[in-house]
């Protein structure tokens, strides 16, 4: 039977009450009557051999390109780059699809006779992964052949002999990124990509790239006119991106592209109830449920964190596509699109969204209040086409925990920024201006990016950056079971329930308001007419 | 506390404890259950199945029967001489028919024989599905429409040498009279070629009513608490057995199903009369006694119950008697 495309539930009396998560929790709360539910599409069957489709992939490649045996010559410089630690999500269970291809790709290279290969790993300014996720993402195999002979790399955007300009583009954007991987005779790029803004240009020109670089995209202009991240047409980061892989491309980097998808099967089947709907929840999906719930609020944060940071998401692979970027990435957009894509019919004036215990910057770690943040309002409100679920002047409701607490080795400048920058402001122009200069510069965070497992010091900028749109088109943001503290430091509203939360957003959108739920994750992307 | 009583609280608290609901605007697709029609049966017809049911029918379904039931079984001579599987067809108004027309049924048939039970009663939950199955032989039917597959099955068991006890009303009498039969028992008799035998059951209605919802609320004032029980009342029980039954030739399902019908009300005179006032009454061409007054409920129920038993329907005119 093939898999049900995504849903639109309009509730009614019958309705059984809603999954919302609570980041290391969940809860089942009831909506209003005529509010609507969105659900994901159900997971699109795997493909049933996958190293055979690579082999395909890179033999039949897309776009002006050869295929990959071709290009691979003996004495010829290689750098294979891959994305981090903050994809896919939740990590994917063995063997990470970035093993399957890269281990396919370096049997052509070794076949060809290639003895300068490097791997790097395509960080941007995120936090260097460890050995042990190292060797999740690449398997043992590829870890052990090039680790110890420090051909697995992890690209550092502060190692000033590392990088390489590259020129400017047409708009000014200084394009600088990694120098080995734009020094190579071919650069091969391995994507996962979770969501439809993943991949393309934006892999090499943001993966690799240094601070210099990054800031003419990643800043509040951009990021408000990125309506919305997903739909490359409409948004100014992927146009940013595109004009810079072009003059990449044009700089005489030759890139082989190599994207994947993945289906929406993302928990595995003792949590099969996340992604299931609720008056399909079998008796096992119940006792499941009340017994997790139940053993969840009587544990400690911190253990109940660990326990959700093990999961190892049961992701299959549904295509891969190799050889010129811009044609490659046409495919993966349709493909992400067919798995993840549900029409949804005009807005709503209030949105609520459960937010999960993890994002593209906390696995392994904690989901700080500026992460949260960044998942509601950033990911989650932007997973849309045409226009957001909500209308403008509407209600966002985030149901999560929201603790005041951080990871102090991997967000060091969260810490500051929390303390220092939103007690200021909550204005993303006004901060990039004032602020934004000093955290990036910071010899400490710098020291701590390049030697610790630090994000960037400019990174918790750049986390409220992506919040810039919804932070303009909404009235006003409530976030239910939050530390009131850390909420409204955020400059949000605390709620200590769903049905609060509806009372306070009548203030703002008046009575009898319209309600959107997005049933997230598995991630869906909403087609709003 | 009651079984009944813990689905209550279980309903109460609601999901996820209890099953979820299921919202109106969302179609629901054809069920992948393996309850219902779709139940698997075929294991309660294994040898060491039917040993067990044997066993349980023999000595403990007979003789916890009798204590309840003071049973009289007559016309089994009618099924002397029959080789091979019969229709057993009989009137319903008490869940207890089963098991004692069941147990009352010579021994050459009881342990070859299966139950068609209504699916959508018996068969809805799994664990009541194993129960009906293992301890009566039931098998799923389909009572409110016509199920092509329902109808294959029980004619392949009865190609397969076994007999068939079906309730042709398609569930118990609200009154105690007996309903319009359907066609399934004449339909299955003209297909396999097997011989009907009309069954009338008297009297197991007066230890175990059909209840409906309402009848379980206490009925309120004095006392009340003492009539709302589900509890049994011992009472006398007559099982009769009728002469076999066979389609004729040109007869359609319609009217042999008809002929059917008759001939178990006939034998439920029988029970209310006597033998010769029955077919007297038959041959009059007066109304089927086995319907009933056509009057009010309390009155249908006060004719029935006259004297203790089914009364002549005519009598409801005398009543109340002139004079009085």
């Amino acid at each position: 039977m093939s898999p049900r495309p995504g849903f639109v539930l309009e509730v009614d009396r019958s309705t059984p009450p809603v999954l919302f998560w609570h980041g290391e929790s969940f809860s089942l709360e009831r909506l209003p009557e005529g509010s609507r539910v969105i659900y994901a599409p159900e997971p699109l069957e795997a493909l049933e051999d996958p190293r055979a489709k690579i082999r395909d992939a890179l033999e039949t490649p897309l776009g002006d390109s050869d295929p990959l045996r071709a290009l691979l010559k003996p004495g010829m410089k290689l750098t294979i780059c891959f994305d981090d630690i903050s994809l896919p999500l939740p990590p994917m269970r063995s063997p990470d699809v970035r093993q399957l291809v890269i281990e396919e790709v370096l049997e052509l290279a070794a076949q060809a006779g290639v003895d300068d290969v490097v791997l790097v790993a395509a960080l941007a300014l995120h936090r260097r992964m460890t050995e042990e996720e190292l060797r999740h993402a690449l398997g043992d195999r590829i870890y052990d052949a090039f680790a110890p002979n420090g051909l697995l790399t992890q690209h550092d955007a502060e190692d000033r002999d590392a990088l390489i300009h590259l020129g400017e583009t047409d708009l000014g954007e200084d394009v600088e990124i990694n120098k080995r991987a734009a020094t190579s005779d071919l650069l091969v790029y391995v994507n996962i990509n979770l969501v439809a803004m993943d991949g393309g240009h934006k892999s090499v020109a943001t993966g690799l790239a240094s601070y210099k670089s990054l800031r003419h995209h990643h800043n509040p202009k951009t990021m408000t006119h990125s309506r919305s991240f997903m739909d490359a047409p409409a948004s100014e980061l992927h146009s940013a991106n595109w004009r810079m892989g072009r003059l990449i491309k044009e700089s005489g980097v030759k890139v082989f592209q190599i994207e994947t998808t993945l289906n929406t099967d993302t928990f595995p089947s003792n949590f099969a109830f996340l992604q299931k709907r609720e008056w399909e929840w079998s008796l096992r999906d119940r006792a499941t449920f009340a017994a997790s719930s139940s053993a969840l609020s009587r544990t400690p944060s911190r253990v109940a964190r660990k326990i959700f940071h093990s999961i190892r998401s049961p992701h299959a692979m549904t295509s891969v596509q190799a050889g010129e970027v811009e044609a490659v990435h046409a495919v993966t957009t349709r493909n992400v699109w067919e798995q993840q894509g549900v029409e949804v019919s005009g807005q709503s004036d209030v949105l609520t969204m459960g937010l999960p215990y993890i994002c593209p910057y906390n696995v392994n770690s904690i989901m700080n209040p500026i992460l949260v943040a960044c998942l509601g309002l950033g990911y989650f409100f932007n997973l849309y086409r045409n226009k957001p679920l909500v209308r403008e002047g509407g209600v966002l409701i985030l149901n999560h925990p929201t603790p005041w607490e951080f990871h102090p080795a991997h967000h060091p400048s969260y810490i500051d920024f929390f303390e220092e920058v939103l007690t200021e402001t909550k204005d993303p122009v006004e901060m990039h201006e004032r602020f934004e200069e000093s955290f990036a510069t910071d010899p400490w965070y710098i020291h701590l990016y390049r030697t610790g497992h630090a994000y960037h010091g400019v990174h918790p900028f750049y986390m409220w950056y992506w919040c810039a749109h919804a932070l303009e088109h909404l009235g006003r943001v409530i976030v239910v079971g939050g530390d009131p503290a850390a909420v409204r430091r955020l400059g949000f509203t605390p709620a200590s329930s769903l049905q609060d939360a509806f009372e306070m957003a009548k203030d703002v959108v008046g009575f009898s308001p319209s309600v959107t739920h997005v049933h997230v994750p598995p991630i869906l992307m909403a087609d709003v007419s | 506390m009651k079984l009944s009583d813990v689905t209550s609280t279980v309903e109460k608290i609601g999901f996820p404890l209890a099953r979820p609901t299921w919202p109106d605007s969302v179609p629901r697709s054809a069920p992948r259950r393996r309850t219902g029609l779709n139940y698997d049966h075929e294991w309660s017809r294994r040898y060491p199945v039917r040993l067990a049911r044997a066993m349980l029918l023999d000595n403990v379904a007979l003789p916890l029967s009798r204590v309840v039931a003071s049973t009289r079984v007559e016309g089994k001579e009618h099924l002397r001489g029959l080789n091979g599987p019969v229709i057993f067809a009989a009137n319903h108004t008490s869940h207890l028919d089963t098991p004692l027309l069941l147990t009352s049924i010579p021994t050459e048939f009881r342990h070859r024989t299966v139950v068609a039970a209504a699916s959508d009663y018996f068969f809805d939950r799994t664990w009541k599905a194993n129960l009906w199955a293992f301890s009566l032989a039931a098998i799923p039917i389909e009572r409110t429409k016509v199920n092509r597959h329902s109808a294959d099955v029980a004619a392949s068991l009865l190609d397969d040498g076994w007999s068939l006890v079906i309730f042709p009303e398609g569930g118990r009498s609200p009154d105690g009279w007996t309903q319009e039969f359907r066609g399934g028992a004449a339909y299955l008799a003209r297909r396999t070629g097997r011989p009907v035998v009309p069954v009338y059951i008297d009297g197991t209605r007066k230890i175990l009513p059909k209840r409906s919802s309402s009848d379980k609320l206490p009925l309120g004032g004095s006392g009340s608490e003492n009539r709302a029980g589900p509890g049994l009342r011992r009472h006398d029980v007559r099982i009769v057995f009728g002469a076999p039954m066979r389609p004729v030739e040109g007869e359609d399902a319609r009217k042999f199903s008809a002929r059917i019908e008759r001939s178990v009300g006939l034998l439920g005179e029988e029970t209310a009369t006597d033998w010769w006032r029955a077919r007297r009454n038959a041959a009059s061409g007066a109304p089927a006694w086995s319907k009933g007054p056509d009057a009010s409920p309390w009155r249908r129920s006060w004719a029935l119950d006259r004297r203790g038993r089914a009364s002549d329907p005519s009598s409801y005119k005398e009543w109340p008697p002139e004079g009085s």
